[in-house]
């Protein structure tokens, strides 16, 4: 089962995060740390015309931390406000592929969390 | 000796976790329970449950017997004068509050200092810097090297004639390194300062002997030393508990009440308002009992053996890092570790897959692991009596897999 939840995909974003880094200009950001354990991520967005236009994180943190943020910053480039606003937990179990389980949600949806406050949800 | 045989005591270690044979490797963080205390606790409730202290009939007389008898086991275990040093608390937590309370608030002053060490545990933390912000004290921390040894030079600076309390642990609860409080007590002793140990990890793994400690309160976790979870003690000599004034009021703790006011009870009882958690003081009684058959002596020499055979084991493996002394004689069976490019969250998930049980993350000791080692979060191993070689073999051949999967 650790095997399972650390799925190819998983370990594959831990390793190459996707739109590690910081943007120019961002239009929204925010930082949040999970203060459990010391993981930390922001959040950088470019919002335009109400589309998330640009997107990127940085951080630090566990395998599923880095892995479900870097899911995340795929899933909502390209994507109208509205619909990323709608975003929730499940949509994250949905894009690790694996519920993670009480004891790691905290690293699961530190991401989404980070990305909520950044547009002021 | 401690052999291997002891395990079968521990029923729970008979589970499966996830397909696989367990071996739990966080006792730092609770232990678990031979089946006598199980049974203790256990036919307490089926024989003799009753409130203590309170009752005429049998019933209550009985529990009340036990109750007190769980009291004067703890008083032996760690060669207390007599029983009525000892405080049952819920925990080690409450009973290092106790003393902030009751004792600091009647003798610490503006202007005054408390000394503590960056090795404590949020519980020997907390309580003295929110008693500092009621009371207007200064808090002063004392550093601790890479090695886990409190910088003695420091601590001697540090306490002066302001010096109320120095509260330092009896071992550390991530480096398991045992600070010499002997010295440290003559040390505060010479400037008129007490001196609090917090035991909650050396009274469960070293021999305790409070008339050689020099410590003048000593806090004792019964969950982690194979009782049950709820029940601590605080242990003071009785004139030093005679002079303090109550924490909690209610019921028990009093002689007589009016309307108006309340005189207090003989200590201990004066400290333990309310009912008090008798089927857990039993179950400690019980795993007093336990670890007395043992002999502390050898529940040390049995985890120096363990620690020495996994600091050996994990040193053969690539990209580790090992917290505190290398060297077995100098630490209590706990090792905290890191594997390079594997998280400690990520590491404790793995490992549970394994059926091999260890902490990851901070260990309430937030201070030591920022300031001494710039780190967020750690893995660590600890054991008790139940451990064996295999459960060491188990987790470092789990280690290595974890990074063949995160490799
Ligand atoms: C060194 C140390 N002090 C205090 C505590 C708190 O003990 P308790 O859980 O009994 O309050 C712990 C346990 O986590 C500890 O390891």
């Amino acid at each position: 089962m650790g095997e399972e939840l650390y799925k190819e995909i998983i370990l594959d974003h831990h390793k190459n995060p996707r739109h590690f880094g910081t943007l120019k200009k961002p239009t929204h950001q925010a930082h949040l740390e999970n203060t459990l354990c010391g993981d930390e991520v922001t959040m950088q967005l470019k919002v335009e015309g109400l589309r998330i236009k640009d997107v990127a994180f940085s951080g630090s943190g566990c395998a599923i931390t880095i892995a479900s943020a870097s899911l995340l910053t795929d899933a909502v480039l390209g994507k109208s406000l509205a619909a990323v606003k709608k975003l929730g937990t499940k949509d994250i179990d949905k894009l690790l592929g694996v519920k993670v389980g009480p004891a790691r949600e905290k690293c699961a949806y530190l991401g989404l969390e980070t990305l909520c406050k950044a547009l002021g949800k | 000796m401690i052999r291997a045989m002891v395990r079968n005591d521990f029923p729970i270690l008979r589970r499966r976790i996830h397909g696989k044979r367990f071996a739990y490797l966080d006792s730092t963080a609770t232990t678990q329970k031979p089946l006598s205390v199980i049974r203790a606790m256990d036919e307490f409730q089926r024989k003799y449950n009753a409130n203590v202290h309170r009752g005429i009939y049998t019933l209550s007389e009985e529990a009340t017997e036990l109750y007190e008898g769980a009291r004067k086991k703890v008083a032996q275990f760690i060669h207390a004068n007599s029983e009525r040093e000892i405080v049952f608390t819920r925990n080690a937590t409450e009973a290092i509050n106790l003393v902030a309370y009751a004792w600091g608030r009647a003798n610490v002053h503006e202007g005054d200092n408390v000394v503590i060490s960056v090795m404590e545990h949020h519980s020997n933390i907390v309580p003295w810097q929110m008693m500092g912000r009621e009371l207007n004290y200064e808090l002063r921390i004392t550093d601790v090297d890479a090695a886990g040894l409190i910088d003695l030079r420091q601590l001697e600076q540090q306490i002066t004639k302001r010096t109320k309390l120095v509260a330092v642990t009896g071992m550390s609860n991530v480096l398991g390194t045992m600070p010499p409080i002997a010295n440290i007590a003559r040390m505060a002793h010479r400037k008129g300062a007490l001196v609090l140990v917090d035991g909650a990890q050396s009274v469960a793994h070293v021999p305790t002997d409070v008339r050689k400690l020099g410590a003048d309160f000593l806090a004792i976790s019964g969950h982690k030393m194979l009782g049950p979870s709820g029940i601590g003690a605080l242990w003071a000599k009785q004139e030093l508990l005679e002079t303090m004034p109550p924490f909690l009021g209610g019921g028990d703790m009093i002689r007589e009440v009016t309307l108006q006011s309340a005189t207090w009870n003989d200590v201990p009882w004066k400290f333990e308002a309310g009912t008090p958690n008798a089927v857990g003081a039993i179950g400690l009684g019980a795993a007093v009992d336990y670890l007395q058959k043992l002999g502390m002596g050898n529940v040390h020499k049995h985890e120096q053996t363990l620690v020495a055979y996994a600091l050996k084991k994990l040193r053969t493996l690539k990209g580790i890092t090992i917290y505190g002394p290398l060297d077995a004689r100098k630490k209590g069976g706990v090792i905290a570790f890191n594997v390079d490019g594997v998280h400690p969250h990520d590491l404790a998930t793995l490992l549970d897959r394994e059926g091999v049980a260890i902490r990851s993350g901070h260990h309430c000791a937030q201070p030591l692991l920022r300031n001494v080692f710039n780190v967020m979060a750690t893995a660590r191993m600890s054991f008790s009596v139940y451990t064996t070689k295999r459960d060491i073999d188990q987790c470092v051949a789990a280690i290595e897999k974890a990074r063949r999967v995160m490799g």
